[in-house]
């Protein structure tokens, strides 16, 4: 089975208030909120490590949740901020720039 | 604003958090705009390295959109580093600008860099009209080129539109320019006192029968029975509510470190050159002084007709000598609208009245000044 790999838009303005992140999407200025779950997968979505291991050391340990439900969810959750050009998801790790350009 | 956004600086102002923050980087312009509250010399501007441990700061605090502007910002020849310090910080950069130094090049670094958008100042689609405002001739034409580049490169252009006596009958031109371009387009009557407090630039905003004739167009406002209609008597939670965002989610810094609750609102609160922005936000005793201020502790307008729904400008009432009292550009704006006077222009209609005893006073004490043969013409 293929891991997926997510990484955090670079294109995006973001900020946290109150422990939930706020982004503003590069293509059209809509604003989005994420809860806390939400915002641990963005904050933890570095682009090297795999969605599975995300969920098994930043979800689970915090969730009362079952390992397989929660990596649904949080594939459920990815490819949906993927659709608003949030996060970038792939099969293989993504090499990360920052909102100038620079690659990390 | 949308409803996400007025949740989320709900949120913010429950937490103090400043949520917005316009940073001038410059007073210094290449333009020199006739209506233009700032005094053009550079005083001591931040140093690169101070505006980005401001930037640092800020982002700590959790400022999320930010907004650069002067003065001209593109005459800071550090802008871009500045801009890409903000965007590694992940803030909604907005920018104001005239353009005229923006080229290809410069609106091509502006889409690299994902800025959330750029107002540029248009006064007229006419150039005679507009280079008359800026006293820069070619200056029309240089920005509305940039618009083109700036367009060009997807980017999301407003054009801003001050309504002077000067301009006022080309706000129509200007919408079909910013249409043929395919760009936002803001028109604003309000022309601002100098930060020094000299007056002479609001003489320059248009009077009541145009701001009348601008409520009432369809093109602008909508709805004009809605826009025009007498609010509801002020209820208790009007009342509660607090006149605006500035101390409460959003503060102005300037090029020399001064915070101020808003551009408009020349307070001084603190300087980041000596104090944690963070700091000044929350324990300047002027800071929270703005943020004490509720409707229902405004001498005047409390009891006004217009107060729940009101533009006042508590940085404008502040220009005029109290915080808490009334701004009356903004009463100005809702006689136009509404067709009822406010609250503070009957006080003084009445204190006008009330003051003609003493008016009559001061010519009889001229007459008596000038001698008896004045008295006997006028009888």
């Amino acid at each position: 089975m293929s891991r997926l790999y997510v990484a955090r838009n670079p294109r995006v303005a973001a900020r946290s208030l109150d422990g939930e992140m706020m982004i503003m999407s590069a293509r059209d200025s809509t604003l989005f909120t994420l809860n806390k779950t939400a915002t641990i997968l963005w904050q933890a979505a570095d682009g090297a490590t795999p969605l599975d291991e995300i969920v098994h050391q930043h979800i689970c340990p915090r969730f009362e949740v079952e390992p397989a439900e929660a990596l649904q969810d949080a594939e459920t959750l990815a490819r949906e901020l993927a659709g608003h050009e949030i996060l970038q998801i792939s099969e293989e790790p993504i090499p990360t720039r920052n909102p100038v350009g620079e690659s990390r | 604003m949308s409803a996400l956004l007025l949740e989320m600086s709900a949120r913010a102002q429950k937490l103090n958090i400043p949520l917005s923050v316009q940073l001038d980087l410059t007073y210094r312009c290449n333009e020199r705009c006739v209506h233009c509250y700032l005094d053009h010399d550079d005083h001591g501007e931040m140093t690169t390295a101070e505006i980005k441990h401001l930037l640092d700061e800020m982002a700590d605090a959790g400022v999320f959109i930010l907004t650069l502007s002067g003065g001209e910002i593109f005459l800071r020849k550090d802008f871009f580093e500045i801009l890409e310090h903000a965007r590694r910080l992940m803030f909604c950069v907005k920018l104001k600008s005239n353009a005229v130094l923006v080229r290809e090049r410069e609106a091509a670094r502006l889409r690299d860099l994902n800025i959330e958008s750029i107002q540029v100042s248009i006064y007229s689609h006419r150039p005679d009209v507009h280079d008359a405002i800026t006293l820069i001739p070619g200056s029309l034409k240089r920005s509305v080129d940039a618009i083109r580049y700036l367009k060009s490169q997807g980017l999301k252009v407003i054009i801003a539109n001050v309504l002077m006596t000067q301009n006022m009958q080309d706000y129509p031109g200007v919408r079909a320019l910013a249409k043929e371009l395919g760009v936002e387009c803001t028109l604003d009557p309000t022309v601002t006192p100098m930060m020094d407090g000299n007056r002479s630039t609001v003489g320059l905003g248009v009077g009541h029968e145009v701001l009348h004739q601008v409520f009432r167009d369809t093109s602008l406002v909508g709805d004009i029975d809605e826009f025009c209609a007498i609010p509801p008597a002020a209820g208790e939670d009007d009342l509660e509510s607090t006149p605006c965002s500035a101390g409460h989610t959003a503060c102005y810094v300037s090029p020399y470190g001064d915070v101020f609750p808003c551009v408009q609102f020349p307070l001084p609160t603190g300087n980041v050159r000596t104090q944690r922005f963070i700091d000044i936000w929350r324990h300047s005793d002027q800071m929270n002084e703005v943020r004490s201020i509720r409707l229902k502790d405004l001498t005047t307008c409390t009891s006004c007709t217009h107060v729940s729904n009101c533009t006042r400008c508590p940085g404008l009432a502040f220009m005029e000598g109290n915080m808490r009292g009334p701004s009356t550009q903004d009463c100005e704006k809702s006689f136009a609208r509404t067709g009822v006077p406010s609250a503070n222009m009957l006080a003084k209609r009445l204190a006008g009245a009330n003051s003609r005893p003493s008016n009559l006073v001061q010519i009889r004490t001229l007459s008596t000044a000038v001698g008896n043969s004045a008295s006997s013409a006028i009888a």
